[in-house]
């Protein structure tokens, strides 16, 4: 990854960092709120792959514990499993699928969702499940999805793809 | 990609077993000081869409009401978008500096006012990030108000920045009154919703009546007091239910804060401390 695609995704990620502390959370619509940030790991993590991908959630994830003042840690393991997981399906199943930032932000965003709330319940953390995974889950699920194509057309036209051996399309067989 | 999940678990860990001094809230400290000209650089950017957003909520409410809708389509044909925004941040900061100088606001405490700047994300806490931190004085523990109510409680301060678990939050709990019976009870967040209150403990021979108002108990008792000054409002008594089995009463509160509409906030600071 070129030094140059390096500062243009941490930009992206800073940015996507502040406004979602700042305003995106504060969105509530039906009892949830969008995660951009997590859309926005997920798709450098599509766009770049899981190694990059794991490094943008683990950083994203510490910005917004040092703006919020949150337990540290706790948002960069969830990040980082989701940038890291984003890569791998990109890097295989998902590549070059139209939808694939879809399924990924869907499945991501309810992964997280669980993760989170399970973080939080073993570190003594009073969290009620119904409103956990259901009342805040499901309306975050759905504006997720509808964040996810053009979040990721932004994050492709910003950071750019990353450069991918092309697989052989046929065999040659030398006697 | 492991040691990324390694430095997360004994990041978490680190801010689990360190004090209030330890090393992770120092670097804590430093990198939200560091952050936080862009955070107050990106709210000011975002302030203008958060109250556009908060104008279409609104008006999307209205639709059941066609008398408030009317008269908020005369309002606006009266001003522009622009200018309203102007005047309700006044009317905001106005209300907060009414409140400061009435006789409602606690005479032991000095106002500390507070620009909110973040909101962490998720449906794990209730909390917001004010924009400011012990440089002026915040310590944790200190109450959180506007000029319609009790907000919340600093949870942990920064030298220019403090957390604020607001009274939704599921671990807040403050010792309150029915101000017209005085029938002492415990406010707590009302579990399934997302901004109800309830006002637990209160006896089942406490007249609790609906529309009554609920503030701060304040109370003093050898040598310990709450954390919270006596008589700040909470919120209006919206039912009152209570079952042959239960001990106590079931009353519902509903807060005077809009705690989804949070731009400033005073925090009080004892004044004996102060000195």
């Amino acid at each position: 990854m070129s030094a140059s695609a390096v500062l243009r995704a941490t930009l992206v990620l800073f940015v996507a960092a502040m406004l979602q502390t700042v305003i995106v959370s504060s969105i509530v619509i039906d009892g949830g709120a969008p995660d951009l940030l997590l859309v926005v790991v997920v798709a450098l993590g599509l766009v770049r792959g899981a190694i990059p991908g794991a490094v943008f959630g683990f950083t994203a994830g510490l910005i917004v514990d040092l703006v919020t003042l949150d337990t540290m840690g706790i948002t960069s393991l969830v990040l980082t499993l989701a940038g890291f997981w984003a890569g791998r399906y990109g890097e295989t199943v998902g590549r070059d699928r139209r939808f694939a930032p879809v399924i990924a932000v869907g499945t991501l965003t309810l992964l997280a969702g669980l993760f989170g709330y399970v973080l939080h319940y073993l570190l003594g953390e009073e969290v009620i499940a119904r409103h956990a995974l259901v009342t805040a889950l499901m309306p975050a699920f759905v504006l997720n999805l509808a964040l996810s194509l053009p979040v990721c057309a932004v994050v492709r036209h910003m950071v750019g793809e990353a450069e991918r051996a092309k697989a052989s399309p046929e065999v040659e067989v030398f006697v | 990609m492991g040691v990324l999940v390694l430095l997360s678990l004994v990041l978490i860990t680190l801010s689990f077993r360190s004090g209030e001094d330890g090393p992770l809230t120092t670097f804590q400290s430093a990198g939200s000081t560091a952050l936080r000209p862009f955070a107050v650089g990106f709210e000011r950017v975002a302030q203008p869409f958060r109250d556009a957003y908060g104008w279409a909520d609104s008006l999307l409410d209205a639709r059941s009401d066609a008398e408030r809708l009317r008269v908020e389509n005369r309002e606006l044909l009266q001003r522009t978008i622009q200018s309203e925004f102007a005047r309700q941040e006044n009317d905001y900061l106005r209300r907060l500096l009414d409140y400061v100088g009435s006789p409602r606001f606690p005479v032991d405490f000095d106002p500390i006012p507070a620009e909110v700047i973040g909101r962490p994300a998720g449906a794990f806490t209730q909390a917001i990030v004010v924009a400011a931190g012990s440089n002026s004085g915040v310590r944790v523990n200190d109450p959180v108000v506007t000029a319609d109510g009790l907000v919340g409680l600093v949870t942990r301060v920064t030298s220019h920045t403090a957390r604020v678990q607001l009274l939704t939050d599921e671990e807040a709990a403050v010792s309150a009154v029915d101000l017209r019976t005085s029938a002492p009870g415990i406010v707590r967040h009302a579990r399934g919703t997302r901004e109800t209150l309830v006002l637990d403990r209160v006896r089942k021979q406490d007249r609790v009546k609906r529309g009554d108002e609920i503030v701060t108990a304040g109370w003093r008792a050898s040598g310990l007091s709450s954390l919270y000054p006596k008589g700040i409002p909470i919120g209006k008594v919206t039912s009152v239910g209570q079952t042959d089995t239960d001990l106590y009463q079931q009353v519902q509160v509903d807060p005077f804060v809009d705690f989804g509409s949070l731009d400033a906030v005073l925090v009080l600071v004892p004044r004996e401390r102060r000195r």
